[in-house]
């Protein structure tokens, strides 16, 4: 009898050593044994009434011992068998990792756009609105209105393209400024970006640019605040370590005007190529509004005073991402365009 | 504008160094663009004695034995012609730096480094030097512009560095004045400044001079033009001696830039330099009726200038007439006619103040530019013309080149040059700046600048020089104070006593932002092109002649052809970009652009144009085609929360057969095609490019959905695939139209599949939809969507004649 059992078990064993080599044989083989009807174990079942009565409850006991054996047996192999074959299709899967991806292509916002919505986010913060202006302009708003008559110096300094007597592609993007001192009443935080045209084409200029003019009107503007704004423009511009120089300059519209130099972010000042060993790169115009310019928008200049300045993108890109060449950046070489993913 | 060191030093004491005091006036507004010393390029060239001279047989060469006291005695051989013992000349050094000269002696060609050598079998060690080879003209130093060696004086002392000698040590300050300061535009000017910022006294130079009365000669000076003329002195000064000017003021001048012609000349030209006055004199011999006349010109009217240009005129010039005739352009240059010449014996002298404006505009019209007309443009105050005229006077005297009539005649429109008083509050000024300087700093600076300040509580009381035009109010005071008190006292501040405000950007500006970054996700790359285009570029389109696009407006003064009309379209531009991403190898590519074109009412321009805010979208080579641009016009519509639908249509410069008209909400809003082969072929474009162009301005202004949601509905959707034989001819829009036209459930007809073949007749083609159902209230009951399936079927057939395919 326990021979019987024995000898089973001793069936199973080498059966599943030679012939299970996968799961559909792994199955077979347990069908032989573990089949309800066919199965050698079942088979056992079925002599229990040939057994004589004494014997039954120790037969039956084998034979039940025997079957939670075998299956324990064929569920471990089961198991085996499905880890060879998932490492076996693992294996047939293996892949080049280094082979080039397939790779959905974004483009990148213009490098002007990039340098643009992140100065405007430093100045939203501290509460500036986007105003943007016109391109073509008249001459009231350019430059009359500006402070700039005439037959004034200044007018010399911007060579102005001019559509008719009376109308011209705006020189700078504190003509907007006009417009909206016009239109509202202090206090005014704008920010006016914008393209501007100057009739000069070489090496370094462009007759078409883009400029940033800032102003703040409102009560009690000085000089002082002037610096911590650009301050604050520097450091999250350039890095924390930045700082800012004001000598003194003209700008028909304000007055005073400065020229703001930041402290060289590449060498921290020391002198490098960057800054021409002086320790200082020239950014940005600004100063305080002049007052006849207040006084042509109906703003009382006894009450308010206010401030302005006027950044150059493509002068604060070039510098932020070292574009050696003005005219790349109209270019739209995609080598060029590419290149350029501030993640802002 | 270019200062010698030495000239400066003239009317200010200067005790620090060149580099110091660059650092000096760049602090207070005055930015030294280089400053270069006057014998950069020389090195290590010391006073040489010859102490023996003997000539090399059969050469024109000398060997000397040059004494050059500290640095030794060494062995040199010469080729000049005045080499002799007991001279003292230049001795470069083994090691040292001066110019090469070509082999005529005279024509600079670079720099050298000296070099012990041989000649004819003699050693030598060092090189004697003409001026030329120091860089020293006759101008700079008398005797330097001998073609031979240039003589030191007796008193050198044998090894001491030569350049103090010949005043190579002296710095040249090229200093760039703003346009607010005409009154710096000369060396007096900027030595005030100067005077200011180191705390010391400036010294004018002498004005003074005695007159001689004349018998027997008048003048008359009468100014028709006063508006562009409110100044004009005259003076007349006869036993005029032409001869040399004196070497200081010949080294001035050539340190500016100006080269030395006679002695009247060059004390013109140094007062216009010392002072800010341009001057001219007139040849009286050639001064017909002894009279000057200061007025427009003729139309037509005709002048030869100095530089024997003829030049016709119109009334918006201003000539210097004498009795009879023009004989100068008044500001520009004198003429011909009545020049200086050696052979001058009296001269009418001119100081006058002419409108910067008129000035300016006759010098660009005529394209005649001078010293003098580049000063007027800048301004000049009448402080400087009538003090130029003084100081010319003086000059004359000093020079003993004439003597000073009396005959003296000023026209003017009675403009003081007496100091204007202004008052000021003291706290307005600082509150300006937001810092608060201390009144005897005030006071110290402003009194230092010649402003003679007094002081009364908080009123503070100016005498505004007559040559300080820029100073109007309180914020002009604010920055004198600041740019002496220094900038480094302004501290940040962050808007302490502000209101506050809520900034970013608007819902437009944010919905632009949001598009080109939808752009970018489908990679395509933001371009910026320039707002003008090229009449070229209207004809590349092949537009016809009275295209609304031709309606350009033009700039009056344009850079170049190229540039000279504003863009009514994106396109150009596009194309442009797309041929030279294709020259430079770049074959396939997605690119966008986002900018205005600009839409006259009226040309020339009498009101504001419209700007309207276009969007260009260019894509280029093999994977890309039709619907791929399409596609991306679909995400422009999603992301505008519009729906677009598309018709053919038709563009000079785009494919006949693959051009669409976009339209939202009925209205036309842009198009999309393939570019044409004949456009394509003049761009030299290797790969097809297609673009589109969409009219944002129209866009912005329409209804456009919300982003809102719709309930899923709780029961299913049904899916149907009809497979259509049709015409040809037939578009898949048509298909669509009718299929959503015959039932309201179908929400998506997607086109999965065409087939023209053997299958289906010749002249005919298959297409295949998807057509998903979605029920709304109530679920589809029974057999619902097989008979909408049947209606759209009698649809079809019923409009466009196409049959189910069996």
């Amino acid at each position: 009898m326990n021979d019987r059992l024995a000898s089973i078990k001793q069936e199973i064993l080498e059966g599943i050593e030679k012939s299970a080599t996968s799961r559909a044989t792994a199955f077979e083989l347990r069908k032989q044994f573990l089949d309800s009807k066919t199965g050698k174990i079942g088979q056992l079942m079925k002599e229990m009434k040939s057994i004589a009565p004494e014997e039954r409850a120790a037969f039956g006991k084998g034979v039940n011992e025997l079957k939670e054996w075998a299956q324990q047996r064929f569920a471990d192999l089961d198991e085996k068998m499905k880890a060879r074959e998932l490492q076996r299709r693992y294996e047939a899967e293996k892949i080049d990792v280094t082979m080039p991806a397939s790779k959905i292509e974004t483009g990148n916002l213009h490098p002007i756009t990039q340098m643009k919505n992140q100065l405007i986010d430093v100045f939203a913060g501290m509460g500036f609105e986007v105003f943007e202006g016109t391109e073509i302009e008249n001459d009231y708003y350019n430059f009359t209105a500006l402070n700039t008559p005439q037959d004034h110096p200044a007018r010399d300094m911007q060579d102005t393209f001019y559509l008719s007597p009376e109308f011209l592609l705006r020189t700078q993007t504190s003509a907007g400024q006009i417009h909206v001192m016009e239109e509202k009443k202090p206090p005014i935080k704008i920010l006016s970006p914008g393209k501007v045209f100057r009739s000069d084409d070489d090496a370094t200029h462009s007759p078409m640019f883009h400029q940033m003019e800032g102003l703040v009107v409102d009560k009690k503007i000085t000089l002082c605040d002037l610096k911590g704004l650009l301050d604050m423009f520097v450091k999250k511009i350039f890095g924390e370590g930045t700082t800012t120089r004001l000598r003194p300059s003209y700008f028909p519209f304000t007055e005073p005007s400065v020229e703001v130099d930041v402290s060289c972010f590449e060498c921290g000042g020391k002198g490098c190529k960057l800054c021409k060993g002086t320790g200082w790169i020239e950014i940005l115009g600004a100063g305080i509004v002049n007052k006849n310019v207040l006084e042509n928008c109906g703003i009382d200049s006894d009450e308010y005073s206010g401030l302005a300045f006027g950044i150059g993108i493509e002068r604060v890109a070039m510098l932020k991402y070292g574009i050696n060449n003005i005219k790349l950046l109209f270019e739209s070489d995609l080598r060029v365009l590419n290149q350029i993913d501030d993640n802002e | 504008m270019l200062v010698p060191l030495s000239w400066l030093k003239e009317y200010v004491e200067i005790d620090i160094p060149a580099k110091e005091l660059e650092k000096k006036l760049f602090s207070c507004g005055f930015e030294v663009e280089e400053l270069t010393e006057v014998g950069k390029d020389i090195d290590k060239v010391v006073v040489g004695l010859v102490e023996e001279c003997e000539p090399i047989p059969e050469t024109h060469l000398h060997v000397c034995k040059v004494n050059a006291g500290e640095h030794g005695t060494f062995q040199v051989c010469c080729g000049a012609d005045n080499v002799c013992a007991g001279g003292k000349f230049p001795l470069a050094l083994v090691g040292a730096s001066v110019y090469a000269t070509a082999k005529d002696h005279k024509t600079v060609e670079g720099l050298m480094t000296i070099k012990k050598g041989k000649l004819r079998g003699y050693d030598s060690e060092g090189m004697l030097c003409s001026g030329v080879e120091l860089g020293v003209s006759e101008d700079l130093y008398p005797g330097a512009g001998y073609n031979g060696l240039l003589v030191l004086p007796e008193d050198a002392v044998p090894g001491a560095d030569v350049k103090p000698i010949l005043g190579l040590d002296d710095y040249i300050f090229d200093i760039s004045i703003t346009a607010n300061r005409p009154d710096c535009q000369s060396i007096l000017g900027i030595a005030r400044e100067v005077a200011a910022v180191l705390d010391k006294e400036l010294k004018e130079p002498s004005y003074e001079y005695t007159t001689t009365p004349v018998a027997g000669k008048s003048f008359r000076v009468t100014v028709d033009a006063v508006d562009l003329c409110p100044r004009y002195i005259g003076h007349y000064v006869s036993d005029i001696k032409i001869g040399e000017s004196p070497a200081w003021m010949k080294r001035r001048l050539a340190l500016v830039g100006i080269g030395s012609i006679s002695n009247i000349v060059d004390i013109t030209n140094y007062v216009m330099k010392e002072l800010g006055q341009p001057m001219h004199a007139f040849d009286c011999d050639f001064l017909q009726g002894s009279e000057i006349n200061v007025r427009r010109a003729a139309e037509g009217e005709k002048i030869v200038t100095l530089d024997e240009q003829e030049y016709t005129l119109n009334p918006s010039n201003l000539v210097i007439c004498d009795g009879v005739k023009p004989v100068a352009l008044a500001g520009v240059m004198g003429g011909l006619n009545s020049e200086i010449r050696e052979t001058t014996k009296e001269v009418f002298f001119e100081s006058a103040k002419f409108a910067r404006d008129s000035i300016r505009k006759t010098a660009r019209a005529l394209g005649k530019h001078s010293d003098a007309s580049a000063r007027y443009e800048k301004g000049v105050d009448e402080y400087s013309t009538v003090y130029g005229m003084k100081r010319a006077l003086h000059l004359i005297e000093e020079l003993g080149c004439g003597t000073v009539s009396d005959i003296h005649l000023d026209v003017n429109c009675g403009n003081s040059i007496e100091p204007k008083e202004m008052k000021v509050s003291i706290e307005r000024v600082n509150r300006v700046l937001g810092i608060d300087v201390p009144v005897e700093d005030i006071l110290h600076i402003m009194k230092n600048l010649n402003f003679q300040p007094a002081v009364n509580g908080d009123e503070l009381t100016l005498q505004v020089p007559a040559y300080r035009e820029d100073m109007e109010s309180y914020p002009d005071v604010a920055e004198e104070v600041i740019r002496m008190y220094g900038y480094e006292h302004v501290q940040g501040t962050f808007l302490p006593d502000s209101q506050v405000t809520v900034g970013g950007l608007n819902s437009r500006q944010q919905r632009e932002l949001s598009l080109k970054r939808a752009l970018c996700g489908v990679g395509a790359y933001e371009c910026i092109h320039y707002s003008f285009f090229s009449p070229k570029d209207l004809d590349l389109l092949r537009l016809p002649a009275d295209a609304p696009e031709r309606n350009a407006i033009q700039l009056i003064n344009p850079i170049n052809e190229d540039l000279s009309l504003m863009r009514t379209l994106l396109a150009p531009s596009m194309l442009n970009a797309i041929a030279r991403n294709q020259k430079k190898g770049n074959l396939e590519g997605r690119l966008y652009e986002l900018g205005s074109a600009f839409i006259p009412k009226a040309l020339p321009l009498t009101e504001y144009p419209d700007e309207k805010a276009t969007l260009c979208i260019g894509i280029f080579g093999k994977k890309e085609n039709f619907y791929d641009l399409k596609g991306i016009c679909e995400t422009v519509a999603d992301n505008l929360f519009l729906s677009f639908t598309y018709e053919a249509g038709r563009k000079t410069f785009l494919h006949p057969y693959q051009t669409a008209v976009i339209k939202c909400n009925g209205e036309e809003v842009g198009y999309l095609g393939k570019v044409a082969y004949e456009v394509a072929e003049e761009l030299d474009l290797r790969e097809d490019a297609y673009i589109a162009e969409i009219d944002l301005a129209k866009l912005d202004a329409m209804n456009r959905g919300k982003a809102t949601f719709t309930p899923l509905s709780k029961f299913p959707e049904e899916i149907r695939d009809i497979a259509l034989v049709m015409d040809k001819a037939i578009t898949c829009g048509q298909v669509e139209e009718v299929i959503g036209k015959a039932c309201q459930y179908v929400k998506s007809i997607k086109l999965f599949d065409v087939y023209e073949g053997e299958q289906i007749p010749a002249d005919k083609k298959s297409m295949a939809f998807k057509l998903r159902f979605v029920p709304g209230e109530e679920p589809f009951e029974g057999d619902a969507v097989d008979k909408f399936v049947k209606k759209i079927l009698k649809n079809l057939k019923f409009h466009l004649d196409i049959d189910m395919r069996s």
